[in-house]
């Protein structure tokens, strides 16, 4: 139980798939102007994760080495295909609003990362564990960053005004808001990282500083 | 010595010797006299600013350059860093950003720009010497993608009125005119300033002035600004908007803020090449890029872009263009 609840931990914070592993930026710079969207693109990666980590995990014993990868992307398709459809009937409007993103799931680096790096070498409880958190961590720091962007770059959260007589940064919606949030973001969480480290031990310098 | 034993704790004794790198010539030259100088040549034209937009202007260049000076400051002191504030970058970016900027703005965008030039533009990288974009012009960008409205609002030169009135660069822009007269104002007025635009822009004799001084003191080099101004000049007299080589060349010179960044942004020497075949390279790519802005794209004013641009190429300029080692020969194509 001790080493699920680990598998579900570590993808929110040390191997946060955003700000540790730097994996999925292309839908985490898209579709991050505004925190609903956020959350809809986090659920929607959140259970391809899932799925795609459930099959193969289960099925990782008969998938032959040399044609891993084109397995994985069936797989994964399969649970994008379903997850457009449902969107589309049941929410057209944010299906509207992430567009080609959600078809581009199938190319997630988290979503094949976590197939070739987790699912295909662990039993099904613990990559439930492992999509789950990852799914997680990818979702909170979407909405981290979407909710920097939203409040700076219009004044609103969720679509609600928060500050009145603003004149909005409008840039913070546009492609450089983007990169210069999520640039900021990871030197912070990677100084909290060096900080933790340098707190934890005594780092030697030079050469053995990487031992 | 041969009969004394020898040092024990050698890491000690090298330790102690101090090694630098050639050249080993002193020179009362110095980071915070080169900052000094630029910032004293530029301030004829704040005063000429001053006087056309009045007391407004006075206010941007004042908390422009306490926003940018306070912001270096304070991130110097929050991540440990030998406080520099008493160079003059960061007051220099400071001045050139409120230069950047119409007398009209409200106070916070100033502020806004000064912060984003020193956090994001400077120190992000590493502080002076390491940035890759020049700290002022990077945060008018940034300022004019936030605020273009703000932005875009110009003062009418001489006036005791908040009245707005558009660039001339601006209303050629619009097809609003094809001759200088029917703008009510002569070259003469260009020339001195008597028109509407940012604050350190409009006074060309007043740039001049800074200018001749830093040319004369040896802080800048000609190569970047009569390239970056012939060329603008020259493409736009030979692509002009009534035909081949009808192009207004003087116009196209004294308007906009090409004079200001010709010579006092385009010749920064962290963000531009250090060769002087690379800074005319610089200038005349800059022309070009200014020229290709003004004419087909979006924007009535290209110059800030283009050594945007250009700043970002200046690496590779400068491992192309490198000096030939003294001693070696050219290789042979």
């Amino acid at each position: 139980m001790k080493k699920l609840i680990k598998e579900f931990t570590k993808g929110i914070i040390i191997e946060n798939p955003t700000f540790g592993l730097v994996l999925g930026l292309c839908p985490t710079l898209a579709v991050s102007t505004s925190v609903s969207n956020a959350l809809g693109m986090g659920a929607a990666a959140t259970f391809v994760l899932l799925g795609s980590n459930i099959i193969i995990s289960a099925i990782r014993k008969m998938i032959p080495k040399e044609i891993r990868i084109p397995c994985y992307i069936v797989i994964i398709a399969t649970f994008v295909t379903i997850n457009e459809l449902v969107m589309k009937a049941y929410l057209p409007a944010l299906n509207a609003s992430l567009g080609i993103f959600v078809p581009l799931i199938v190319v997630n680096c988290i979503v094949l990362g976590r197939a070739e790096a987790f699912a295909c070498k662990n039993p099904v409880l613990h990559s439930i564990f492992d999509a789950l958190g990852m799914g997680t961590g990818f979702t909170i720091a979407l909405v981290i960053i979407s909710a920097i962007r939203e409040l700076l770059g219009t004044g609103r959260l969720l679509g609600s005004v928060i500050i009145k007589d603003f004149a909005p940064v409008t840039m913070m919606i546009l492609a450089p808001g983007a990169l210069l949030t999520l640039g900021l973001l990871i030197g912070l969480v990677n100084y909290y990282h060096i900080k933790r480290k340098t707190n934890k031990e005594i780092t030697k310098v030079g050469c053995d500083g990487c031992k | 010595m041969p009969d004394k034993p020898a040092q024990e704790n050698t890491t000690e004794a090298v330790n102690q010797l101090h090694v630098f790198t050639s050249p080993h010539i002193h020179s009362r030259e110095t980071v915070s006299k080169t900052m000094w100088s630029v910032f004293l040549a530029l301030v004829p034209a704040g005063i000429a600013g001053i006087y056309f937009f009045g007391f407004p202007a006075l206010k941007v260049i004042i908390i422009s350059i306490l926003s940018c000076v306070i912001t270096e400051a304070l991130i110097q002191r929050l991540s440990h860093k030998k406080i520099t504030i008493s160079d003059g970058s960061a007051a220099l970016t400071g001045i050139l950003l409120a230069y950047n900027l119409s007398s009209s703005v409200p106070f916070w965008v100033p502020l806004a720009g000064g912060i984003f030039a020193i956090a994001i533009a400077k120190q992000v990288f590493g502080g002076l010497g390491a940035n890759i974009f020049n700290p002022a012009l990077a945060a008018r960008a940034f300022l004019l993608a936030s605020w273009p409205k703000q932005m875009t609002d110009f003062a009418r030169p001489l006036s005791p009125d908040a009245v707005t009135q558009a660039t001339p660069l601006m209303l050629l822009k619009e097809g609003q005119f094809n001759d200088l007269t029917q703008l009510g104002i002569s070259y003469w007025d260009m020339f001195i300033g008597k028109r509407g635009g940012c604050i350190g822009e409009v006074c060309i004799i007043a740039l001049l002035i800074g200018a001749a001084y830093l040319l004369w003191k040896g802080y800048i080099w000609w190569q970047t600004p009569l390239g970056f101004i012939l060329t603008l000049g020259g493409f736009s007299w030979i692509f002009g908007t009534a035909g081949f080589f009808k192009g207004d060349f003087l116009f196209s010179i004294l308007s906009g803020g090409v004079v200001l960044g010709a010579f006092f942004m385009a010749t920064d020497y962290v963000t531009t090449p250090i060769t002087r075949n690379g800074q005319l390279v610089f200038g005349i790519s800059c022309g070009i890029i200014a020229f290709i802005i003004r004419r087909f794209g979006g924007y009535p004013e290209g110059v800030s872009y283009s050594i945007l641009i250009m700043n970002a190429f200046t690496p590779l300029i400068d491992r192309y263009l490198r000096p030939r080692k003294y001693g070696t020969r050219i290789p042979s194509a």
